[in-house]
């Protein structure tokens, strides 16, 4: 859904203006075009008036555009407006660029944008690039026209400088592996040699890229990251890393429940801790500064803070289960997906499956902490974090600090992890340590640290879940009706994203249910939404998260219920969904379905297949259960994201989403007793670690000519409904709670 | 007193609560960042530090109980086996967000250095305590075996 706009960027790009126009008429025309975005996109910064197409030869210069740079090191930099949080798109976008650029791997670097809008915007997010942000899995599919665009640009401008210093005509140029030759005169010279020139050209607007048969980096099987060798050796830097002259450390105490506030505190004790030097209230609690973490967390141990609790939530997780349930069963619910008449179709089920899932909160957990750095001037405000949504934080460190949002500068850093964290409309982490520099009246810069403890009870989960399916299947096997209510928070209401809310749908709440993923004749989807004081959060995947597994266990029911193939039962619901079809076949012919598993005891296998951010995966567990104990030998993972641009990443990507969403589906779980979080730190959140990771998963890309989609999410939604009804085919247990208990669900059927 | 450190083979002398856990005297004081801050009670070994070879959660070592030890960070780190995991690490490109792998790296060098050719179980309980969430854990197998026969096939460097 979010990259819905996407391919409307293409027809943003102007006509070439014509040779007499002057630099100024150009600008103005480009910009009256409605292209703004465009002539970011292609305008080198550092060019000198009009150019004329016979550049001479001057000191050694860079070509300076949006979106990358050439030196006169022969150096190419892509200047990416996404973060990198682990996604590979500081290898995806350079891959982009280098394509048609005609550079070497080799020379390729890359580095953050400034916050920059429109022309850094995600043109995924909303047609205008009025937010710069990195989600929904959108960086490579809505920087792919851009970077293309950008890459070919550049290549034109260093055929036209070259063709001006060796007086050939530029038709006659090849550029290949980072090199510009002319075969006829021998010449050569390098991006680096030839980029001074070029950036005095005018610049291009109509140039061809290449057919995608021509691509020689784009779809290469395996092409390097370009960080992970400073990932490999402690020297890439992350926001938790920046050390500026002077700098102070801080932790906050904040409330310990949700909808909390300061009513008094003493920060005599706090005072009292060595290294401590400033005790400070902020808007969302009482930050405790000092000149290293140790102090600082010390200084906060000794800090007593009196909480106002009047408007916090008081409930807990068996409680607000309880109410969702309630909710569930009421008549009152938005209309979300209608086709047909899901109740009428049901009066024809010869088998009928009811179902009830219950899906908990999640943190995110990225392994690095919430860091910001700031440093703050009566002028300036420079903010060091990994942003996720750019300008959004540049907006709220602006309004925390009371200057205007132009007047604050944000280094985007690699994120230690943020699987949709770093992404919230509050900026919460970085506000807080704006108003931590404000209310400590600038005199230091100051880096905060939430700590662990700080992460995992901080709020901003995934939701806590109740679905109730009713659906079945006549006596030919078809099915022939499907109801779904869902009870869940929404995502944006009250937020600045509550625009996403349409008809009262917030699309985030319930995104990939039955109706768009299958050709169904009878189908309806509702939502009911509560009102808890608990903040949430999209949370890697986001509505796939609980949409996939309730949808994917109860299709899983119905063939079993219609005596079909769990595949073949698919496939013949998937007749508009060739995308699905195509992974799921693929999948299916990669884990052997076709043959009989072999009947041991404890093993299973199960299937499901989810489209979720454009792309569609098909996943195959093997598991093998052991009393209690689940164990996944092997996932067989089949994607279709369009074009591959980097195939190495992709599999990297369907291995983490993998890893990401077994790990909720085995283990993770936020509870609240009496408003408060139940778990602390990773002994009390379990995660997945490595002896719970399959040994085997192997993970296949569908060809494809369709454009690049993502593949940051679209990994983690099928892995729990595969490995639930994995363990029904090893068990005849039904796993419809999350994380799984095998004892519990046993219990429940006896 | 100022307490006696030894980093990456180089005396350092801090005046610090001695009760200041090494993962923040190395950090905020020495400023050698590679080694990462997780969790605080070892649950989730981004901290792993080589403390006399050991891998050691450095985030709940006092800093005043390594004093005439031999602290190695990845910064430091230049056995064979920590050559042959750095360098397998990039072959097979392990890095996703990279945060952790500072610790999986320690972790994995003494491992190799103490069983040069480890199973996938020996991988597995010798890297349980290192969480990976964007869950690198296949690759990071591979990469794994991967030295370990880069190790068996090189004439040994400097231990």
């Amino acid at each position: 859904m979010y990259f819905s706009h996407i391919k409307d960027t293409s027809t943003l790009w102007p006509t070439r203006s014509a040779p007499e126009v002057t630099r100024r008429q150009f600008l103005k025309l480009t910009t009256l075009a409605g292209s703004g975005l465009t002539l970011g996109a292609l305008l080198p910064g550092c060019g000198s008036g009009p150019g004329s197409s016979g550049a001479a030869v001057g000191p050694p210069a860079p070509l300076t555009m949006t979106f990358l740079r050439i030196d006169p090191d022969n150096t190419v930099t892509v200047i990416s407006k996404h973060l990198e949080a682990g996604q590979g798109v500081w290898t995806g976008l350079p891959a982009i660029v280098a394509e048609e650029l005609d550079a070497s791997w080799e020379q390729m670097r890359v580095e953050s944008a400034p916050a920059k809008v429109p022309v850094y915007g995600n043109f995924a997010f909303d047609p205008k690039g009025s937010v710069q942000g990195t989600g929904g899995s959108s960086s490579v599919a809505n920087s792919w026209d851009q970077l293309r665009h950008a890459g070919a640009t550049a290549r034109a401008m260093l055929v036209e400088a070259a063709a001006a210093q060796w007086k050939v005509p530029a038709g006659e140029i090849t550029v290949s592996d980072g090199v510009v030759s002319h075969p006829g005169s021998g010449k050569k010279a390098t991006f680096g040699e030839l980029a001074g020139s070029a950036a005095k050209l005018w610049v291009p607007t109509d140039v061809q890229l290449k057919d995608p048969s021509q691509f020689k980096l784009i779809g290469r099987e395996k092409l390097p990251r370009l960080d992970s060798r400073a990932k490999s050796t402690g020297k890439q830097q992350f926001a938790i890393d920046v050390m500026l002259p002077g700098m102070m450390t801080a932790v906050v105490m904040r409330p310990p429940r949700f909808g909390g506030k300061v009513a008094s505190f003493d920060a005599t004790k706090a005072k009292a801790v060595a290294g401590v030097v400033d005790v400070v209230q902020i808007p969302r609690g009482v930050a405790v500064v000092a000149e290293d973490m140790w102090s600082a967390k010390k200084g906060r141990e000794a800090l007593h803070v009196t909480w106002d609790e009047s408007g916090a939530e008081k409930r807990g997780t068996e409680q607000l289960m309880k109410e969702y349930k309630r909710l569930g069963r009421q008549s009152e619910a938005v209309s979300v997906a209608k086709v047909g008449d899901a109740e009428a179709g049901l009066k024809h089920a010869a088998k009928l499956i009811d179902a009830e899932f219950e899906f908990p909160y999640l943190a995110h957990a990225p392994m690095e902490p919430l860091t910001a750095v700031c440093q703050l001037s009566p002028e300036k405000c420079e903010i060091w974090a990994g942003c996720q949504l750019h300008t959004v934080d540049q907006m709220n460190a602006a309004t925390a600090v009371g200057l205007k949002p132009e007047q604050v500068v944000i280094n985007t850093l690699a994120a230690g992890g943020t699987f949709g964290r770093r992404a919230n409309p509050e900026s919460d982490y970085i506000a807080e340590v704006a108003s931590i520099a404000k209310a400590t009246g600038a005199k230091y810069p100051v880096r905060l640290i939430w700590t662990r403890e700080d992460d995992i009870t901080g709020g901003r989960y995934r939701p806590l879940n109740y679905h109730h399916v009713t659906a079945g299947v006549g006596k030919d096997g078809r099915l022939v009706g499907y109801k779904q209510r869902v009870v869940g928070q929404s995502l944006v209401a009250g937020t600045p994203f509550a625009a996403m809310i349409k008809n009262g749908v917030d699309p985030t709440a319930v995104e990939g249910n039955a109706a768009e993923e299958y050709d169904l004749d009878n189908v309806h989807v509702t939502w009911s939404q509560p009102k808890v004081g608990v903040p949430v959060l999209w949370w890697r995947s986001v509505g796939h998260t609980h949409m996939a597994f309730s949808k994917e266990v109860v299709i899983d029911e119905l063939a079993q219920a219609a005596g079909q193939d769990p595949v073949a039962f698919r496939l013949a619901l998937l007749q508009k969904h060739p995308r699905h079809v195509a992974a799921l076949k693929l999948a299916a012919e990669k884990a052997g379905w076709s043959k009989p598993f072999p009947k041991e005891k404890g093993r299973g296998r199960g299937v499901a297949v989810h489209q979720s951010f454009g792309t569609v995966v098909a996943q195959v567990a093997e598991v093998t259960v052991t009393g209690d104990k689940i164990t996944v030998d092997r996932v067989v993972c089949a994607v279709e994201c369009g074009i591959a641009v980097t195939p190495d990443v992709i599999r990297a990507q369907m291995q983490s989403g993998i890893g990401y969403g077994l790990s909720a589906a085995l283990r993770g779980k936020i509870t609240l007793t009496d408003g408060r979080v139940d778990q602390t730190n990773f002994h009390q959140y379990e995660v997945l670690r490595i002896n719970e990771m399959p040994r085997v998963i192997e993970v296949y890309i569908v060809p494809s000519t369709n454009p690049p989609s993502g593949v940051g999410e679209p990994g983690t939604p099928p892995i729990a409904p595969a490995v639930a009804n994995a363990v029904r085919a090893a068990t005849g247990i039904k796993l419809r709670k999350l994380p799984f208990d095998l004892a519990a669900a046993r219990s429940a059927r006896a | 007193m100022p307490i006696r450190l030894t980093v990456n083979n180089q005396l350092h002398e801090l005046v610090v609560d001695p009760d200041m856990p090494l993962l923040w005297a190395i950090r905020d004081h020495l400023q050698l960042t590679g080694t990462k801050f997780g969790c605080g009670m070892a649950l989730c070994g981004a901290c792993t530090v080589h403390i006399d070879g050991q891998a050691t959660r450095s985030c709940v070592t006092p800093v005043s109980a390594v004093e005439g030890k031999s602290v190695t960070t990845i910064e430091g780190l230049s056995t064979s086996a920590g050559k042959a995991v750095q360098d397998a690490w990039v072959n097979l490109d392990v890095p996703q967000c990279g945060y952790c792998q500072s610790g999986q790296i320690m972790s994995a060098s003494a491992l190799l250095a103490s069983n040069p050719k480890p199973t996938d179980s020996d991988i597995d309980a010798a890297m349980t305590g290192n969480i990976c969430r964007c869950a690198t854990y296949v690759r990071i197998r591979s990469a794994i075996h991967k030295a370990a026969e880069s190790l068996a096939t090189s004439p040994p460097a400097k231990s």
